[in-house]
């Protein structure tokens, strides 16, 4: 899991990479905001948009294999909602425009996210003057996500190896104290951050 | 839950994402005036703590797995105005890093999973564990049925804000939605109760620190929460529970004006009149299995506190004794 979260192609050096990531946020935006109140079945036009993302894919050199995995990873909630269009009259036709214009916004976040480093985004969240306690929450939150998953998996390790009998009732409690701990050992490292941080003279 | 791009029209992000800002506003400036600058790192980190504890899966029956939503974990751990701010964190990340919910649906899924699941939460759990008493069992009382409430509370929310959209008719989305979440409901209920009741056992302090510093009731921040949510509440839901308008409609027969159009200020039309026969009935049975299903889940929130704190250790030392010929 932790593999398809890290973005490993945030840092290279495309044209597409080497575009001020203000301009990258608004392009993203402005094509999602066009799909999104463009017309239910304007197919030519979603083609278009479609081609036209697929030429920032190509020039962007991330790997097709991995934006199409990450599309086709996050497809089935698209699905699960798009689905209940299928239950009224004349869904179909619904269902797959519905399909259709997701599945190019998703494309558009995909590569955005994949060609831009978080800590950019964040610069241009603090530039529009978004309130700094929501923006270095945002920043400690991506921080230490990674950490925090990789110390989920370890101590998930340790207790699977340390547990030869799979009842039912331990298939629940476990995972639920390993969150519990995992909340123990959050709120000491914050401690200790909060130490380093203000050391090095951090204020809000 | 996270609602993709494509699914909601514009009136529908507008108005969710006007009140998502409203409320992680009032969420940023609660927690910039409560929270002692120590412990602003602890927000930050109990995001991704958060995150990191919704990729954690529990088995449920069939091979399939369920995951923690955690909007009441985080209320009850850290109050609800910095749980209004952290979940806002990890749906804005998700967003952007992850592609995981849409970007003009943001604002819904805000709405959703960052105002309404903590701020029901918060509020049926202060209300229940007051009630049933401020024991452990009484809190995990309430931390059950509250998280069981948040989830079925912002499926709702999402089903109405579908349905104002046009995507899916509301007769669709909110059985589904609401059926589905009731199943989850359970699932997390379970999760959270046994994450805290686990917490309660490891490190009591952590709870209890967080009681004494949150023991002032926060009712003008309820308020304000509360007011973005019923506005939602307004928006998203009247229009549709169609069987509601009946007292209105009857106060517009005897006021003489009932040959003009019920127009909703969206301009939506009062929903679907020609299928009034048998929806009343329908309407009713909803209703009614709504309660029952609450009600149940309400008496397995108190079984499942009771199962988790048996009879204290003292009690049963005495009762042992008085047996004793």
């Amino acid at each position: 899991m932790n593999r398809q979260l890290l973005s490993p192609y945030q840092h290279r050096s495309s044209l597409i990479h080497r575009l001020h990531p203000v301009w990258k946020c608004a392009g993203a935006l402005i094509i999602i905001f066009i799909i999104v109140l463009g017309s239910r079945f304007a197919w030519a036009a979603y083609a278009g948009i479609g081609g036209g993302l697929v030429i920032i894919a190509l020039l962007s050199r991330i790997p097709p294999r991995y934006l199409l995995k990450r599309i086709l990873c996050l497809e089935p909630f698209v699905l699960g909602i798009a689905g209940l269009s299928l239950l009224q009259a004349d869904g179909l036709h619904l269902f797959l425009s519905m399909l259709v214009k997701s599945t190019l916004c998703l494309f558009s976040m995909v590569l955005l996210a994949g060609s831009t480093p978080f800590s950019d985004l964040l610069a241009v969240l603090r530039r529009l003057r978004v309130p700094a306690l929501l923006v270095t929450t945002l920043a400690l939150t991506y921080r230490y996500l990674f950490l925090l998953l990789e110390e989920t998996a370890r101590m998930k390790r340790a207790r699977q190896s340390r547990t030869f009998t799979s009842r039912r009732g331990q298939a629940w409690r476990s995972p639920a104290t390993v969150i519990a701990l995992l909340f123990i050992r959050t709120s000491e490292r914050a401690e200790r951050v909060y130490n380093a941080m203000a050391a090095r003279g951090w204020r809000t | 839950m996270h609602i993709p791009d494509g699914f909601l029209d514009l009136k529908t992000a507008m108005v969710s994402g006007a009140l998502a800002a409203a409320g992680l506003g009032i969420a940023i400036r609660k927690v910039r005036s409560q929270v002692p600058v120590r412990r602003v790192p602890l927000i930050g980190l109990a995001g991704a703590f958060i995150f990191a504890a919704q990729m954690l899966n529990f088995p449920v029956a069939g091979g399939t797995s369920g995951h923690l939503i955690g909007a009441v974990l985080a209320t009850v751990l850290l109050g609800p105005s910095a749980a209004v701010l952290i979940l806002s964190s990890v749906l804005i990340l998700q967003c952007f890093m992850f592609a995981d919910g849409g970007v003009t649906a943001l604002g819904a899924n805000l709405f959703n999973m960052a105002l309404v699941a903590p701020v029901v939460g918060y509020g049926i759990y202060r209300a229940v564990s007051g009630l049933v008493g401020n024991s452990l069992r009484g809190r995990l009382c309430g931390i059950a049925f509250a998280a069981w409430c948040s989830t079925v509370a912002a499926s709702i929310a999402c089903a109405g804000q579908l349905a104002l959209s046009g995507t899916v008719q509301w007769r669709v989305a909110f059985p589904a939605m609401a059926n589905v979440h009731m199943l989850i409901g359970i699932g997390e209920a379970l999760i959270t109760t046994l994450v805290v009741a686990a917490l309660a056992r490891l490190r009591p302090e952590l709870l209890d620190e967080r009681q004494q510093s949150d023991r002032q009731p926060r009712y003008r921040e309820l308020a304000a929460y509360g007011l973005l949510i019923s506005i939602g509440l307004a928006v998203f839901i009247v229009p549709f529970a169609s069987a509601w308008p009946d007292g209105l409609e009857r106060v517009a027969a005897v006021l003489g004006f009932e040959h003009k159009a019920l127009v909703t200020p969206l301009g939506l039309s009062a929903l679907p009149d020609y299928a009034v026969p048998g929806l009343k009935s329908a309407m009713l049975s909803t209703v009614i299995a709504g309660c029952a299903g609450t009600l149940a889940a309400f008496v397995l929130a108190y079984l499942l506190a009771r199962f988790l704190t048996p009879a204290e250790a003292g009690k049963r030392i005495a009762r042992a004794r008085e047996f004793r010929p």
